[in-house]
């Protein structure tokens, strides 16, 4: 399972590229494999505000609908509209075309609860 | 592969008569006692605590994702549920249904008494064929979707679904009549679904449609009935549990050429609902009955006497509160969901007992209990998902018809 090193990791599964005083998100390779044939993503509304652990989008597999989570405290400045047409870019792409969602991050100190790729390594086993 | 030798007489592959009736009524007493003592424990499993299905290490050899699933730890998918399903639609796949109950009514008056324990006529059975058909309570309520076939003039095996083999079990034996014998060979027995166009191209002598026939297939003896639960053409066939896993792979070995891919739990539901053919647990229960669940069809009222009957009637008659509709929705958008409420014109009407984005369609359905003056095909109705309302038409049956 890929799990880039210079990324950060919820234990919700959400990844975190960090791009100055913003945050990109997006679901990890593990989560997309668990979840498979992703069908339809719901995008958080543009300028929204969020707390960490907050669900603000939904990923839906055939299967089942699974919340994402803010990885930190932020306000929504971009959504992957891409996802609406492609879902299956989250499937296809995790860590690139398949991003959801930019958070403009309060604080920076609040990175620092998140898992390096080492722990998220050792939580999916 | 050839099926090499037929048996007219149907007695069911390697079944040893009174060894095997004794073995499965000590084995079911005990495990009521369990189930009465300790209610919560038997639901509240560990995975450890999952039963395991004769084909379960095949299952992880192949790489299949486990979930729990009815007390059994089940293949939700191999690969993608899309592409599973896809197989099946375009050319053939095997699911494990070996979890299924398989039970044995037999003796002098087993014919006279299944007929009044079950909703369809088994008297319209001849040897060797199967018919769908319901258990159901004093109140009309159905126990148990499953199917009845005859194996001979007065044995009859009965499939049924995995969460209710234990209590479909209880209540035949708590209704039993003198002269009938009641068996539980699920223990013994594994079995596989292999559905999808090129079935045929698989086997020759292929039973007739609902029929069952007793083979010997490479040195196995099954029995191969023609049914399914996905809309295909396909064969539900029964093996030893020791033959299982030789047989799985056997099948997949020949079919490889025709694409043939096994397939999970989760494909199996996205395949049955496009058909609109019900879960027992999502869209039958025991509160409802066949007629609410516009299953009429398989309840016999010419029959004299079957459990449930009066009030069945009453609600043919009067007509039910509420009745099972599939529905598709009318945009492109989050698929529906079991539990999400259904409204039209504001008022809230029913509940979503099934729903997922069909992959046939490529597009969401369902199928929802609502009040019945609402249920009518062509009505639009609106779904409501994480707070919003979506706009959907109710269907006809099937949701998806082979071009």
């Amino acid at each position: 399972m890929n799990v880039p090193d210079d990324l950060l990791y919820t234990e919700s599964h959400e990844w975190i590229k960090r791009e100055g005083g913003k945050v990109r998100v997006g679901i990890t390779d593990h989560a997309q494999s668990e979840l498979t044939d992703v069908v339809y993503v719901e995008l958080p509304k543009m300028d929204r505000q969020a707390n960490a652990k907050e669900a603000i989008a939904v990923v839906e597999s055939v299967k089942a609908a699974s919340d994402i989570y803010a990885p930190v405290k932020g306000t929504v400045v971009e959504v992957n509209k891409a996802l609406e047409a492609d879902p299956g870019l989250i499937n296809r792409e995790p860590f690139g075309q398949g991003w959801i969602f930019v958070l403009k991050i309060d604080n920076a100190d609040d990175l620092k609860n998140l898992k390096d790729a080492a722990a998220y390594k050792q939580q999916i086993g | 592969m050839r099926a090499s030798e037929i048996f007219p007489l149907l007695l069911g592959p390697g079944e040893d008569e009174g060894e095997e009736w004794k073995s499965s009524q000590r084995f079911e007493s005990f495990s009521r006692g369990l189930r009465h003592m300790l209610p919560s424990l038997v639901w509240r499993v560990t995975e450890a605590a999952q039963k395991k299905t004769p084909l379960y290490d095949e299952h992880v050899r192949r790489g299949a994702k486990m979930v729990p699933f009815a007390g059994w730890l089940m293949p939700v998918q191999y690969t993608s549920i899309v592409e599973e399903h896809q197989a099946v639609r375009k050319n053939v796949g095997m699911f494990d249904i070996s979890h299924m109950g398989q039970l044995i009514v037999d003796g002098s008056d087993s014919r006279s008494w299944l007929n009044t324990m079950l909703t369809n006529n088994i008297d319209k059975l001849e040897v060797g064929q199967g018919q769908y058909t319901f258990l159901l309570n004093e109140r009309g309520g159905i126990i148990d979707d499953l199917i009845a076939y005859r194996i001979s003039d007065k044995k009859f095996l009965l499939v049924v679904n995995a969460s209710r083999t234990d209590e479909d079990f209880e209540w035949l034996d708590g209704h039993r009549a003198n002269n009938v014998r009641l068996g539980d060979r699920s223990a013994h027995f594994g079995g596989v679904a292999i559905q999808g166009p090129r079935v045929t191209e698989l086997f020759v002598n292929l039973p007739a449609r609902n029929h069952i026939v007793d083979l010997e297939l490479d040195g196995m003896p099954i029995s191969m009935a023609r049914t399914g639960y996905t809309g295909e053409d396909g064969v539900e066939v029964f093996f030893r549990k020791s033959d299982a896993i030789k047989f799985w792979n056997l099948v997949l070995e020949k079919g490889k050429d025709l694409g043939i891919k096994p397939c999970g739990l989760g494909a199996r539901d996205t395949l049955r609902l496009e058909m609109c053919y019900p879960l027992n647990g999502s869209d039958l229960s025991p509160e409802r009955n066949p007629v609410e669940a516009g299953l009429g069809f398989f309840v016999d009222f010419t029959k004299p006497n079957f459990i449930g009957r009066d009030v069945l009637l009453k609600t043919k008659e009067n007509g039910s509160r509420e009745k099972l509709v599939p529905f598709k929705m009318n945009d492109k958008g989050p698929p529906p969901r079991p539990h999400y409420s259904v409204f039209e014109n504001g008022e809230r009407i029913g509940e979503v007992t099934s729903g997922t984005l069909s992959p046939s369609l490529n597009w969401g359905v369902g199928m929802a209990y609502i009040t019945a003056p609402h249920a009518k095909i062509g009505a639009r109705i609106d779904i409501e998902i994480r707070g919003q309302k979506f706009p959907a038409t109710i269907e006809k049956k099937p949701l998806y018809k082979k071009s």
